[in-house]
């Protein structure tokens, strides 16, 4: 009794076309089928968010997500935040912070926290945590990871700041919010750089 | 960079480092290649701990090569040196130890046959980056151009032969020489992890890979009655196995094995076995034994205290069975050819598995070669080993194939050992001066080490369930020797001076529920009843927490590590609202716990924050922590703030739950952990200590912060309570009585 049907759906910016059972997870065929092996298996009952993926642009556990959900849907998996060769500035905060131990949550983690940034490019602690409640981290690496996804918004700011000068220079909001976030990134940073000379002078 | 030292011999050898004493042959440790790259081996292994990076780091710094020109080998039993296990914060000490040693050495045998293939005069020697260079020993000191020269350690590999013993002739460099060491390298292991690249055991595809899956029973103990395997039969399923009360099914998918088992797990029979003991009545059960006395100390008598007694106390403490709960199932792959047998595994210790894979089967251990992938984090024995051993079982219905087994979450949350459930009875007498004049102390759980090769046994979970149960008879989990560290007793010792003292462990000689080692062991517990009813104490002599302590402590390095977090915690300027004279309204409080792990290991002392009006939030811990010698901050932060993140999740929330048949905490649900809204700031102060050895760090947090959580719980609500997880009903009913 093969009940095998063909659905199409988008990942990572390619059309695939994909023939399998109606209830096979999107997280089997990310796996398995289109050989993505950045989507973690954490719990199959959508409740850990090790297997979060973006679809339609929402963060979504694939281990619950059938194809006939998933079916003419644009997905988007950790492998796809990079730009080619070039890091996602979330992942390249997280390498920076090192936030991170076992890192087997943090696929996951950066697909909540790129749904976040995306929708709100310059959220405050509180926003960034809210953002993360339904990602676990066993390791207990939450706090490296709440700053790391701040110091990606305040790069970006960064980023956003020189596109409102030259695109358009009348975001007063935007601009104040860069402003704040650069001050704290450079406090932050000289905090850290301060402790780790200490570290060195002490060695 | 210069060579000069490390090209001079010690005056007398050294003793070897013990890892290095056990795997001497500097080959096993070290390969240079022609093109100048070294591989290091070690038999530690990876997980999320950070330590093949640390590792890196010393072998670069004795090597003088960049970290780039270092290539870290997983541990395997094919190669490389056995170092043991993983465990116990030993790591850095053992094999950091080690892979010194071997480096110095590597590197004095590359200058000196640099030294005599290119007439260099020793003195002018340098070495930067695995490039060797000086001046001929004919020229005048350093300013004939024409007299200096060079040459590589990939030129000179061939001719340096490195199978040989180390001889421990060698000096190591000192701290003031360390250029790596000490610095927060980046973890090497990161880039891949954070970019989805496949680097863990799950995401392993070996050539021609099938599919397995086991059908456990409901029930510890259960027996399987009957099953009609036919019920797992489809297209895509390439075989059912049964061995006794052994269960499963190998297929060509991933998803058909999952049906295939679901189908074989509705067809199959069991009979429970034995009942569960009453969940809510654990202390009464470890105490009613039987049990094996465990004399930790007697020193002095209570009955004979130098001081005479005014004042006595007593309090009972107590911990749940406790769940690994790693983001990741296990996972273990094998294949069979001819009767070798090949695995994979996210092991703490591939060398272990290795001959507990033998002893179960019957083989040689060298049919036996087990390699280790990274799995997700691991927190001592989990199922790792097990799930090994479940592929192996199912690969050999399947020659020359490789069997890939995931467990499911549910398997991973009730079939993985736990950490014990445990029970405390202290008691201690206060003098006229508000000092400690005996203390009394006994503490009741299972064995904390059932790791494979423990009591001489496999130790896996499916040997137990053949036909042929290997061992016939399981024995009930030991403790590792005091020498290790102990197990139930670990910590069990204050580092207080305290005149009198009598410290008993009393190992339960019944297995209720599978239980092995649970990171830190019985130090969480031992700390946090120690630590608790030092505070207990402080409060009837009528002194200050940390004061009290102090009063009590010699060693310099515990006063400064638990002066450094209270000062760090604002220990001092906390409002005299803490405490039951708060008033109603402030329900905020500051505790503060401390002890050294192993009673050799690191220093590591805490001060938490906590609210607690409607539920206990942690809004923030400070931690100071002495690990000796520092080989990457970074890295000691992550391990002491993940311990402490750790640590609030067991304290706050961890309860493995059971009826009187079967373990139900079989999800996230059921079983919740910390979430990001609910972890607390961190911070983290690393006392310098260049000159003392290097000690493990992922371990020390453990026991602290659950004393400095209960502590500032009751000094924010005036109450105690003395049972973990401090839940909010916990808390609710001792408010209420």
């Amino acid at each position: 009794m093969d009940m095998r049907q063909t659905f199409v759906l988008s990942v990572n910016g390619d059309r695939h076309e994909v023939t399998c059972a109606a209830d096979t997870t999107l997280l089997h065929v990310l796996r398995h089928d289109l050989d993505l092996k950045g989507t973690r298996f954490g719990c199959g009952m959508g409740l850990c968010g090790a297997c979060f993926v973006l679809v339609d642009g929402h963060p979504t556990p694939s281990c619950d997500t059938p194809m006939w959900a998933a079916a003419g849907k644009t997905v988007v998996t950790v492998e796809g935040l990079a730009d080619g060769a070039e890091p996602h500035p979330l992942q390249r905060a997280f390498l920076e912070e090192q936030a991170a131990q076992c890192a087997y949550c943090i696929s996951g983690i950066l697909i909540s926290a790129a749904a976040l940034l995306a929708d709100r490019p310059h959220p405050d602690e509180p926003a960034v945590v809210a953002a993360l409640d339904r990602n676990l981290c066993r390791c207990g690496a939450q706090p490296r990871i709440v700053r790391a996804v701040l110091r990606a918004a305040t790069a970006t700011a960064t980023d956003d700041a020189t596109d409102t000068v030259a695109d358009d220079d009348t975001d007063a909001d935007a601009d104040a919010d860069t402003d704040d976030a650069d001050t704290d990134a450079h406090a932050d940073a000289d905090r850290r750089t301060g402790e780790r000379t200490d570290q060195r002078a002490a060695l | 960079v210069t060579a000069e030292r490390a090209a001079t011999p010690r005056t007398a050898p050294a003793a070897l480092p013990r890892a290095l004493a056990a795997n001497p042959r500097l080959s096993h440790w070290v390969s240079v290649a022609p093109d100048g790259m070294v591989t290091i081996r070690v038999g530690k292994v990876e997980l999320g701990q950070g330590i093949v990076t640390a590792l890196a780091q010393i072998a670069a710094d004795e090597l003088d090569v960049d970290l780039a020109r270092i290539r870290m080998v997983p541990a395997n039993t094919a190669e490389g040196p056995d170092e043991g296990l993983t465990a116990g914060s030993m790591s850095v000490a053992d094999s950091g130890a080690a892979v010194r040693q071997v480096c110095a050495e590597v590197r004095a045998l590359l200058v000196a046959e640099a030294v005599a293939a290119l007439s260099l005069d020793p003195i002018t020697v340098a070495v930067r980056d695995g490039v060797i260079d000086g001046f001929a020993a004919f020229a005048i000191c350093g300013v004939d151009g024409d007299s200096r020269r060079s040459s590589t350690y990939g030129e000179l590999a061939a001719r340096v032969d490195l199978d040989r013993d180390a001889t421990g002739a060698v000096q190591p460099k000192t701290a003031g020489e360390l250029r790596v060491v000490g610095t927060s390298v980046p973890r090497l292991d990161l880039p891949d992890k954070i970019a989805g690249r496949p680097r863990f055991i799950h995401d392993l595809t070996l050539p021609g890979q099938l599919y397995g899956r086991v059908v456990r029973p409901p029930a510890p103990r259960a027996t399987l009655v009957d099953v009609d395997t036919a019920a797992a039969a489809g297209p895509d399923v390439v075989s059912v196995v049964r061995d006794g009360d052994f269960l499963g099914i190998v297929a060509t998918d991933e998803q058909a094995a999952e049906q295939a088992a679901a189908a074989l797990s509705g067809a199959a029979h069991w009979h429970d076995g034995p009942p569960l003991p009453d969940e809510d009545d654990l202390p009464r059960y470890l105490r009613d034994g039987p049990t094996e006395l465990v004399v930790v100390d007697e020193s002095g008598t209570p009955d004979g205290a130098a001081e005479p007694v005014v004042r006595r106390l007593r309090a009972s403490y107590g911990r749940p069975f406790l769940a690994h709960a790693s983001m990741a199932p296990s996972c273990g792959v094998a294949r069979w050819d001819d009767d070798a047998v090949n695995v994979w595994s996210h092991s703490q210790g591939v060398h272990a598995l290795r001959r507990a894979i033998a002893a179960a089967l019957g083989l040689d251990t060298d049919q036996v070669t087990v390699r280790h992938v990274d799995g997700a984090g691991a927190y001592g024995h989990n199922g790792a080993d097990d799930a090994a051993f479940d592929a192996v079982l199912l690969a050999r219905s399947v020659p020359g194939r490789p069997v890939h087994v995931r467990w499911s979450r549910q398997d991973e949350l009730t079939w993985a050992p736990f950490g014990p459930a445990m029970a405390v009875d202290v008691e201690a007498g206060l003098d006229a001066s508000g000092r400690v004049a005996d203390w009394s102390y006994d503490v009741w759980s299972q064995g904390h080490a059932a790791r494979p090769g423990y009591a001489g046994t496999p130790g896996l979970l499916a040997a137990s369930h053949l036909a042929r149960p290997v061992p016939a008879d399981p024995p009930h989990a030991i403790d590792p020797p005091p020498v290790r560290g102990g197990g139930a007793t670990r910590n069990a010792t204050p580092l207080y001076a305290f005149p009198n003292r009598r410290i008993h462990g009393h190992r339960l000689l019944r297995t209720p529920l599978r239980a092995s080692a649970l990171r830190s062991l019985g130090a969480f517990m031992n700390v946090f009843a120690i630590e608790s009813f030092m505070d207990e104490l402080a409060l009837a002599a009528g002194q200050d927490p940390l004061e009290f302590r102090l009063a009590h402590l010699t060693d310099p390095r515990a006063r400064e590590v638990l002066e450094a977090a209270a000062k760090l915690g604002h220990w001092h300027e906390r409002t005299a609202g803490d405490g039951a004279s708060a008033g109603a309204e402030d329900s905020v409080g500051h505790g503060i716990g401390f002890a050294r792990y192993k009673d050799r290991g690191a220093y590591c002392a805490v001060v938490a924050e906590v609210e607690a009006v409607h539920e206990v939030r942690i809004r923030r811990l400070a931690i100071a922590v002495d690990v000796g010698r520092v080989v990457n901050p970074d890295g000691v932060r992550n391990q002491i703030e993940g311990g402490a993140v750790q640590a609030t999740s067991w304290t706050l929330k961890e309860r493995v739950r059971f009826d009187r048949r079967q373990v139900t905490s079989a999800d996230w649900e059921s079983y919740p952990i910390l979430r990001f809204s609910e972890v607390p700031h961190v911070d983290v102060r690393l006392l310098p200590r260049p000159d003392e050895p290097s000690v493990g760090a992922g371990e020390a947090a453990q026991g602290p912060t659950a004393a400095a959580i209960g502590n500032a719980v009751a000094a924010a609500l005036g109450v105690r309570v003395r049972d973990l997880p401090l839940t909010t009903e916990r808390v609710m009913s001792a408010l209420d009585t």
